[in-house]
């Protein structure tokens, strides 16, 4: 493993299934347990540096860290001398002198979390930057595939919505594709960037054609307030070509599974019967996201096996 | 005051001697002798005429954290500068005859270089309705380039206006040219770096739709235009086709444009971020051609200095620009001599007699020869360094080339016969 988790290029195939590994391995040791706890980075500091608001993601970070015994100093942009226009720089060396080993890092700019491992001597993890990457939902995802279907080699999985805006996308193109999963991106052309046709990913603008051949529909999250910079006309005319609705569900193989990296817009680009429907894994998206961040800490810091 | 320049080589050619006396270069030729002179032994340098910049930040009034005009006029006297044209975009914004007086007497000042004022074209660099363009230009400042630099001249009716109106003033338009709506938060050269690295893209086209639009508004209305930081190979196209259908365009590319691609966004260090933004190898290729060709006329620097907290954040939060007067003809021996795409004959063309004939400065661009003004340069080309940003004489450090070994190093200057740059340090 590298020091730094900024990108899902960091991660070869030996070190992404290593975390998937370590993340099985946690969670078997952990089933069934009362105190959800192990002593493993016990005496180490992870700081929660986030400029963007973003509880669920700032919450699993805090329950991994807490989980593996390190104390947690959580570092919001909000009501800090960060608002007031101390710079990232100043901030990491604030937080370098403070004894921070790890600094789990959410920005709106891409690359901010590039920048912070330039400046200190901790690792970084990157929890979001801009529309960038967001390497730890990629591993998530990845853990709750191969769960799912067992395997993640061959695996054929449709990604669909806002590809150009989106963080989650271009984190798990690259580390599905690492993993020997086939990575297809489906939207209107208007939310794919310019330059995908570089991406180890098919590109598709229909949706039903792609359905049938997957095994995998992952869902991204699609901000209503694009269509008024005219990505597409409206809402309706959306969720009719690219949203996720229980006809178009039908069309999927028996096996096939349904996910979503989260907030939903029930409706947008998702129908509230396909979220809770059976094949949907977004609740347990959410537990393995603990998991998988658990073994990133441990990992990183390499904290003494239990 | 008499010079006696021994054994240089004027444009790269055979050595000569070179006499420079009151202001004005007395003779050139072979073992010169002048009792009277102070000798500089030129044996194996080249001599060129004063570079002219036709587009240099010097951001005072306004910015004096990051340049002033004497911080900006030692960089440029260093890069082998004898005139600088100094962009409007200060802080008040040189859109009347007051501002741009005042940097011209601020050049004069500092005495190293011809400071040469540019006037905006609209007020506050707004877009909106013309500045007093006559004023400025009758000014003791004599603007004769006016450009809103920074911002776009966007409003067509607006820029074919400026173009008609600067006819009367022996003047022209340099438009920095992006289609803002195109540009909307871009950080970087759309394509697929940017789409990997998750920064909003200034598309090429951007750049190539005004330029297209505007070469089409000067031949309609037979006025003259300059096309600022040409970035694109599709620019280059344009400029092509506009000359060969008569246009009165001219254009110009920085050393960065020259030298460097989107590569450098990887590692999202600020100190590349620039607008237009580093292109890709094959734009790279392009404005090395049409520079090489003629198509684009001269070298422009853009200097942009920034202080350090302007570039040291996240790449989104950061100013885009970055320094080039010191570096400016190391990197066009660089990528235009040493690749033979240029001679000195040329590098003297693109980087001093164009510019300043686009400027209309009678007295820079002139040739190395007798009666001419004594404005010239001295560069050692077999020298190479590696760029050290603490060691520039500009007050900033935003240099792209930090840690990079280039070749040249300008050893004097004179400006009409005074040095201002003597062993490669500053005179004042
Ligand atoms: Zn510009």
């Amino acid at each position: 493993m590298r020091r730094h988790l900024l990108e899902a290029a960091d991660l070869d195939r030996a070190d992404a299934t290593l975390v998937l590994d370590t993340a099985a391995q946690i969670d078997a040791a952990l089933a069934g347990r009362e105190v959800k706890k192990l002593p493993t980075l016990r005496g180490r500091t992870v700081v929660n540096l986030f400029y963007e608001d973003s509880t669920r993601t700032r919450i699993s970070f805090e329950l991994a860290a807490k989980r593996l015994s390190a104390d947690v100093i959580n570092f919001s942009a909000k009501g800090s001398s960060v608002s007031k226009g101390e710079s990232l720089k100043d901030t990491a060396l604030t937080l370098e002198a403070m004894g921070s080993d790890a600094i789990v890092v959410r920005h709106s700019a891409s690359g901010a979390p590039h920048r912070l491992a330039h400046w200190v001597r901790g690792s970084v993890v990157n929890a979001g930057d801009g529309t960038h990457e967001h390497p730890t939902q990629a591993l998530l995802d990845a853990y709750t595939i191969r769960h799912r279907l067992g395997r993640l080699e061959g695996v054929r999985v449709a990604v669909v919505g806002d590809v150009l805006h989106s963080r989650v996308a271009r984190s798990n193109v690259r580390l599905l594709h690492t993993l020997g999963a086939e990575v297809t991106l489906v939207a209107p052309p208007t939310l794919l960037p310019v330059g995908v046709g570089s991406w180890p990913a098919e590109v598709s603008y229909d949706l039903d054609a792609v359905l049938p051949k997957a095994d995998v529909v992952m869902m991204l999250r699609v901000q209503a307030e694009r269509m008024a910079a005219s990505y597409f006309p409206s809402a309706r005319e959306y969720s009719r070509r690219y949203g996720l609705d229980a006809r178009r569900m039908a069309a999927l193989g028996d096996d096939a599974i349904v996910m979503h990296p989260g907030p939903m817009n029930r409706g947008m680009e998702i129908a509230a019967e396909v979220a809770d429907s059976v094949r949907s894994t977004i609740v347990e998206q959410v537990g393995n996201g603990v998991s998988v961040r658990m073994a990133v800490l441990y990992l990183l810091l390499g904290g003494a096996p239990s | 005051m008499t010079v006696l320049i021994r054994g240089a080589r004027p444009y790269g050619e055979d050595a000569a001697d070179i006499l420079l006396r009151d202001g004005h270069v007395a003779a050139v030729g072979g073992s010169l002798s002048a009792p009277d002179a102070e000798v500089v032994d030129a044996a194996g340098l080249v001599a060129l005429p004063g570079l002219v910049d036709l587009h240099t930040h010097l951001r005072e009034p306004g910015r004096e954290d990051a340049e002033t005009v004497e911080t900006g006029s030692r960089a440029a006297a260093l890069g082998g500068y004898t005139a600088v044209h100094a962009m409007a975009n200060t802080d008040p914004v040189a859109d009347t005859a007051g501002v741009v007086e005042q940097v011209w007497r601020l050049g004069q000042q500092a005495g190293l270089v011809d400071v040469v004022p540019v006037g905006a074209v609209t007020v506050g660099l707004r877009g909106e309705r013309l500045a007093e363009l006559g004023a400025m230009a009758d000014s003791a400042a004599r603007v004769r380039v006016f450009s809103d630099d920074g911002m776009c001249v966007a409003d067509p009716a607006l820029m074919r206006r400026a173009l008609e109106y600067v006819k009367a003033l022996d003047g022209v338009v340099a438009q920095h040219a992006e289609e803002p709506r195109l540009t909307t938060g871009a950080q970087m050269h759309e394509g697929d770096r940017s789409a990997r690295l998750g920064l909003t893209g200034w598309p090429a086209a951007a750049e190539e739709a005004i330029i297209a639009r505007d070469v089409l508004l000067a031949g309609h209305v037979g006025a003259r235009l300059h096309v600022c930081h040409v970035s694109t190979a599709g620019s280059v196209e344009i400029l092509r086709w506009a000359k060969s259908r008569g246009v009165q365009v001219t254009a110009e590319v920085t050393p960065h444009h020259l030298l460097l691609t989107d590569e450098c966004a990887e590692g999202y260090d600020p100190v590349f971020k620039v607008n237009p933004p580093l292109r890709t190898d094959a734009d790279v290729a392009a404005v090395r051609r049409g520079l090489a060709e003629g198509v684009i006329d001269a070298v422009a620097t853009d200097h942009a200095p920034h202080a350090v907290e302007d570039k040291e954040s996240e790449w989104a939060g950061a100013r885009p620009g970055m320094l080039g007067l010191e570096q400016a003809l190391s990197v066009v021996v660089a990528t235009m001599v040493e690749t033979g795409l240029l001679d000195w004959r040329g590098v003297a063309d693109r980087m001093s007699v164009r510019p300043a004939a686009i400027g209309r400065l009678e007295t820079h661009g002139r040739p190395l020869a007798p009666g001419e003004p004594a404005t010239l340069l001295l560069l050692d080309p077999a020298a190479r360094a590696v760029v050290d940003p603490a060691a520039l004489a500009s007050r900033s450090r935003n240099s792209p080339y930090a840690g990079r070994e280039l070749p040249g190093r300008v050893v004097h200057t004179f400006l009409r016969g005074v040095p201002t740059v003597t062993d490669g340090k500053a005179t004042r």
